[in-house]
C-alpha cells in the first residue's frame, strides 16, 4: 500500500515538473517585457511598461516601433485571408468527404491529410520554385511580368493555406460527421428547398466548427515561420521581422513585449474558439 | 423524371465540391512537388543552359557533409521522437485515466498552450533561460553552485531539449484521445488476472494505445526533421540541421537545382522512415494520422 502511495506521489511530481517545463520558456519570454533594463536578463531592475509604450530610444516600445507594427499589420492581413480561404475550402471538403461518394475516396482523403506531414520548409520551396518557374517562363515568352507569382503576400497566403486547409477540413469534417441527417430529411419533407435547408439547418450546425477552424487557422498562420520564410517579399509578417531583429540586433526586451502581446492575443483567441465550440447544445 | 433531376443535382454538387479540393491539392501540393523533382534533375551547364541528369543527387552522395547532415538530422529526430514518447506517455495517461474529471480538461488545455505560441517565441524563451547571461546560469551563480557563467546553449543537448519541447504536444494529444477510449475495467481485469504494473502496461495499455502512439510518432518525427528555427536558434552555427542546408543552397548560394534535390531527398528520407515505422508497427496511415 505504501509503495503505491509513493508511486502515485512521484507520478504527480513528475506531472508537475512537466508542466513547469512547459511553462518555463513562455514565462521567461513574457516576464522580461516588464523588466526595467536594456537586456532581457536577470537581475530584476524593477517594473516598467516602457517596452510597450515608450516613444524614445533606447527603450523604444513596441507600439512605437514602426517595423514591428508593420509586421503585425501584415501578419494580420495574411492570417485573415488564410483563415477565410481555408475555412471555405475546408467546408467544401467536409461536404465532399462526408456526403459524397466517388471513386478512390480513400486515396483522396490521404491526399487531403498529406500537407500536414510535409515539412513546412519543403512546402515553401516547392511553391516558390513552381511560381518562379511559371513567372520566368511567362516573362520570357510573353514579356509579361506576373508580380503575384514573385515572393510576396500572395505567395505567403497560398503557402500557408496549402497546409492550414488540412487542419480546418479535419475540424469541420469531425463536426459534420456528428450531424443527424434525419434533421435535413424532416426539413425536406416539410417542403424546404435544398439551399434553404443548407442555410437554416446544416450551416448553423456547422458554424461552431467553422469558427473554431477559422481561429485555429488564424493562429497557425500568425505564428508560421518555416513556410513563410521562403515566400516572403518586402512585406514581412511579424515572425519574420522578429527573427530578423533577433539575428541582427540580438535579443532586446522589445521582443519580450511582442511575445507577451502575442501570447495574450492567442490565449484570448484560443479561449474564444473553445467557447464557440462548447456553446452549442450537445446532439 | 424527378429522380433524374435529383441525380443531376447530386452529380453537379459533387463536381462543385470537388473543384476547390482539386485546385488546392493539384496547384499547391502535387504540381509544386513535381516541379521540384523536375528542377532537381536539371544540371546547369552554362548560363541558362540546362541538361538532364542526376548530378545534383550524386553531388549529395559524394560530399560527406551533405549526407552526414541528413543522417544526423534523421537520427536526432528519431531520438527526439523516442524521448517525446517516453516523456509524453505518462502525461497522456495521467490526463486520460488518473486525473479527476475537473482537472482533466484543465490539464489538457495546459498541454495545448505552447501550441498557440509561435516557435520563435518558444525558442526565444529558451535562449533567455539557457544562454551564458541567462536565468539558469545567473540563478546557479547566485545560489553559489557555480563560480563563472555557463553557456547551456549551442550544443546538441539544447537542440534536442528544445525540439522535444516543441513537438511533445503532438505526441500527447493523439495519445490522450486513444487512451480516453480505453475502458478502465480492462486494466482492472489485467490486475485481477494476476498481472503487475509493468505487465499490464506492456500487455494491455500499450497495445491498446498503439494507433495513438504511431500517429504521434509520425507527426512528431516529420515535424522534427522538417523543423528549422529551433535547431538554428538553440544549436547555433554547429547545429547542422538538414533544413539549414536546404536554406543555404536556396538563399545563400542561389543554387535552386541542388536545393530542390536536397528538398526532395529530405522528403524521400522522412517518408521512408514513416513508411518503415508503419510497416513495423502493422498500422496504416488511415488508421492513425487520419483518425485525429
Amino acid at each position: 500500500m505504501t509503495t503505491n502511495t509513493v508511486f502515485l506521489t512521484s507520478y504527480r511530481l513528475y506531472v508537475l515538473a512537466f508542466f513547469i517545463f512547459l511553462a518555463a520558456p513562455l514565462v521567461a519570454a513574457g516576464v522580461f517585457a516588464f523588466n526595467d533594463s536594456l537586456f532581457p536578463a536577470l537581475p530584476w531592475r524593477g517594473f516598467t511598461l516602457d517596452w510597450f509604450f515608450s516613444d524614445t530610444e533606447p527603450k523604444l516600445g513596441m507600439f512605437h516601433d514602426r517595423r514591428l507594427l508593420r509586421g503585425l499589420y501584415y501578419s494580420f492581413v495574411i492570417a485573415s485571408f488564410v483563415s477565410l480561404l481555408s475555412v471555405f475550402v475546408g467546408t467544401c471538403n467536409a461536404f465532399l468527404f462526408v456526403r459524397c461518394n466517388f471513386p478512390a475516396k480513400n486515396f483522396f482523403y490521404i491526399m487531403m491529410v498529406l500537407p500536414l506531414v510535409i515539412p513546412g520548409v519543403i512546402l515553401g520551396i516547392s511553391i516558390l520554385l513552381l511560381a518562379s518557374t511559371v513567372a520566368n517562363g511567362v516573362e520570357e515568352t510573353l514579356a509579361l511580368e506576373l508580380d503575384f507569382l514573385r515572393p510576396g503576400i500572395i505567395l505567403v497566403v497560398l503557402g500557408q493555406f496549402s497546409f492550414i486547409t488540412t487542419i480546418t477540413s479535419l475540424v469541420i469534417i469531425a463536426r459534420l460527421r456528428k450531424f443527424d441527417e434525419s434533421m435535413e430529411e424532416a426539413a425536406f419533407n416539410l417542403g424546404a428547398s435544398r439551399p434553404r435547408v443548407l442555410r437554416t439547418i446544416t450551416l448553423p450546425f456547422l458554424f461552431p466548427a467553422m469558427a473554431a477552424g477559422g481561429i485555429v487557422a488564424f493562429l497557425v498562420s500568425f505564428e508560421n515561420f518555416n513556410t513563410t520564410l521562403f515566400l516572403v517579399g518586402s512585406e514581412a509578417p511579424l515572425t519574420i521581422t522578429m527573427y530578423d531583429r533577433m539575428v541582427k540586433v540580438g535579443s532586446t526586451p522589445v521582443l519580450n513585449a511582442v511575445s507577451f502581446f502575442l501570447m495574450i492575443g492567442s490565449a484570448l483567441l484560443a479561449l474564444i474558439s473553445i467557447f464557440v465550440q462548447r456553446d452549442t447544445p450537445e446532439t | 423524371m424527378a429522380g433524374m433531376v435529383q441525380k443531376d443535382i447530386k452529380r453537379l454538387s459533387l463536381y462543385l465540391l470537388f473543384a476547390p479540393f482539386a485546385l488546392w491539392i493539384a496547384l499547391l501540393i502535387v504540381l509544386p512537388h513535381l516541379g521540384m523533382f523536375y528542377i532537381s534533375l536539371r544540371e546547369k551547364v552554362g548560363p541558362r543552359v540546362y541538361e538532364f541528369g542526376f548530378e545534383n543527387y550524386t553531388n549529395f552522395f559524394l560530399e560527406p557533409i551533405y549526407w552526414n547532415t541528413l543522417l544526423r538530422t534523421g537520427s536526432m529526430s528519431l531520438l527526439v521522437t523516442a524521448l517525446a514518447l517516453v516523456l509524453g506517455f505518462p502525461i497522456a495517461y495521467y490526463i486520460a485515466k488518473i486525473a479527476g474529471n475537473r482537472t482533466r480538461g484543465a490539464l489538457f488545455l495546459m498541454c495545448l498552450i505552447p501550441l498557440w505560441v509561435s516557435d520563435l517565441i518558444r525558442a526565444f524563451g529558451w535562449i533567455l533561460l539557457l544562454r551564458e547571461t541567462g536565468v539558469v546560469s545567473s540563478s546557479l551563480q547566485w545560489a553559489g553552485m557555480i563560480d563563472t557563467p555557463i553557456e547551456f546553449l549551442y550544443n546538441d543537448a539544447a537542440v534536442i531539449m528544445g525540439l522535444v519541447y516543441t513537438v511533445i504536444l503532438f505526441m500527447i494529444v493523439p495519445l490522450v484521445s486513444t487512451l480516453d477510449g480505453m475502458d478502465k475495467s480492462m486494466i482492472e481485469a489485467g490486475y485481477n488476472l494476476g498481472g503487475n504494473g509493468p505487465t499490464v502496461l506492456r500487455r494491455i495499455i500499450i497495445p491498446y494505445a498503439m494507433p495513438g502512439i504511431v500517429a504521434g510518432c509520425i507527426v512528431v518525427f516529420m515535424l522534427t526533421a522538417g523543423s528549422y528555427l529551433t535547431p538554428i536558434l538553440l544549436g547555433g552555427k554547429n547545429s547542422s540541421w538538414f533544413t539549414e542546408q536546404i536554406y543555404d543552397q536556396f538563399i545563400t548560394r542561389y543554387n535552386w537545382e541542388s536545393g530542390a534535390a536536397f528538398g526532395f531527398l529530405l522528403l524521400a528520407f522522412t517518408s521512408f522512415v514513416v513508411w518503415a515505422g508503419l510497416k513495423l508497427s502493422g498500422q496504416t496511415l488511415n488508421s492513425t494520422v487520419a483518425n485525429n
